[in-house]
């Protein structure tokens, strides 16, 4: 179990500064370009994460969702919009108060973890409740499409998709 | 095993940065990808609870929710999707109006 943890820990720091540092810059790169490859970074940081977390899954459903298309998308509104991204001014005006509120926001959040789990009764787990089967993905598929768990959700979801499609095509639509 | 809270803060974190963005850039796009980086942070942290959380994955359970968190995780995915298709046709849509996508310079409707 020891040298199970200590792998764990290792993966669990690399992830972490792919996920983190991807993050810092895509806010701080002046190229924007730079920015969405620094993405790309991250989020397969957060995918190596749920691998950690036992959902297989959902790491494919990123990699393959986020990093394949969502950011693909992304560098394709660049490149339409290449005149944009010589400009020198990356940050408005009020960027110092957004700093001081996410500097903020996560001194708060960070207080409130540490409150939440010290004390007589911790709030917050230390360890799994059990440790899974392998099986989680089959779960995931039979809740997903259960009529008695998220059946109505999932159609609702491929409904949502298809008005985003004809919205973006409509919306982004030469007019003639 | 890494404990919850370390996964919570990543999250807290990532959250943050996406907050700093979001509020700062001025590039539509770059705002665009801030709220990415939000909704990465939510999705990271739904699964580390129910990772944690969770006692039972069996859906053939009576009134069993075992999978919820990694449900949710699943129907934000959707969202995101559908939120960065429609954001970035309004960026082009913008951009073809207007030829600027910096945010602040989208004001038509102050004056």
């Amino acid at each position: 179990m020891g040298s199970v943890d200590w792998v764990q820990w290792l993966a669990f720091g690399i992830l972490t500064l792919l996920t983190v540092g991807g993050a810092l810059a895509v806010v701080i790169d002046r190229n924007l370009f730079h920015s969405a490859l620094w993405l790309l970074l991250s989020l397969f940081g957060v995918a190596g994460l749920f691998v950690l977390l036992n959902a297989p899954f959902l790491a494919a459903v990123q990699v393959l969702v986020y990093m394949g298309a969502i950011v693909i998308l992304i560098i394709f509104a660049i490149m339409l919009t290449r005149r944009m991204m010589g400009i020198s001014e990356t940050v408005n005006n009020q960027w110092w108060v957004g700093a001081i509120v996410a500097i903020i926001a996560f001194l708060v959040i960070a207080f409130v973890l540490a409150q939440a789990g010290t004390g007589a009764h911790p709030l917050l787990v230390r360890e799994p409740l059990t440790t899974l089967s392998g099986r989680t993905v089959t779960d995931l598929g039979i809740a997903l499409v259960d009529p008695n768990q998220y059946g109505l959700p999932f159609e609702l979801a491929s409904l949502l998709l298809t008005g985003a499609m004809i919205g973006a095509i409509v919306i982004a639509r030469e007019d003639d | 095993m890494v404990p919850l809270t370390a996964y919570l803060v990543v999250a807290a974190f990532l959250f943050c940065v996406g907050v700093y963005g979001t509020l700062a850039r001025r590039n539509a796009i770059a705002i665009l990808m801030s709220i990415e980086l939000m909704l990465n942070a939510v999705n990271l942290n739904l699964v580390a609870f129910w990772r944690f959380n969770t006692t039972d994955t069996n859906p053939l359970n009576a009134l069993q929710t075992g999978m919820a968190g990694q449900a949710f995780t699943a129907f934000v995915f959707v969202i995101a999707a559908a939120e960065a298709a429609v954001g970035l046709a309004l960026i082009i849509a913008l951009y073809r109006a207007r030829q600027t996508v910096i945010a602040e310079s989208a004001d038509s409707l102050k004056d």
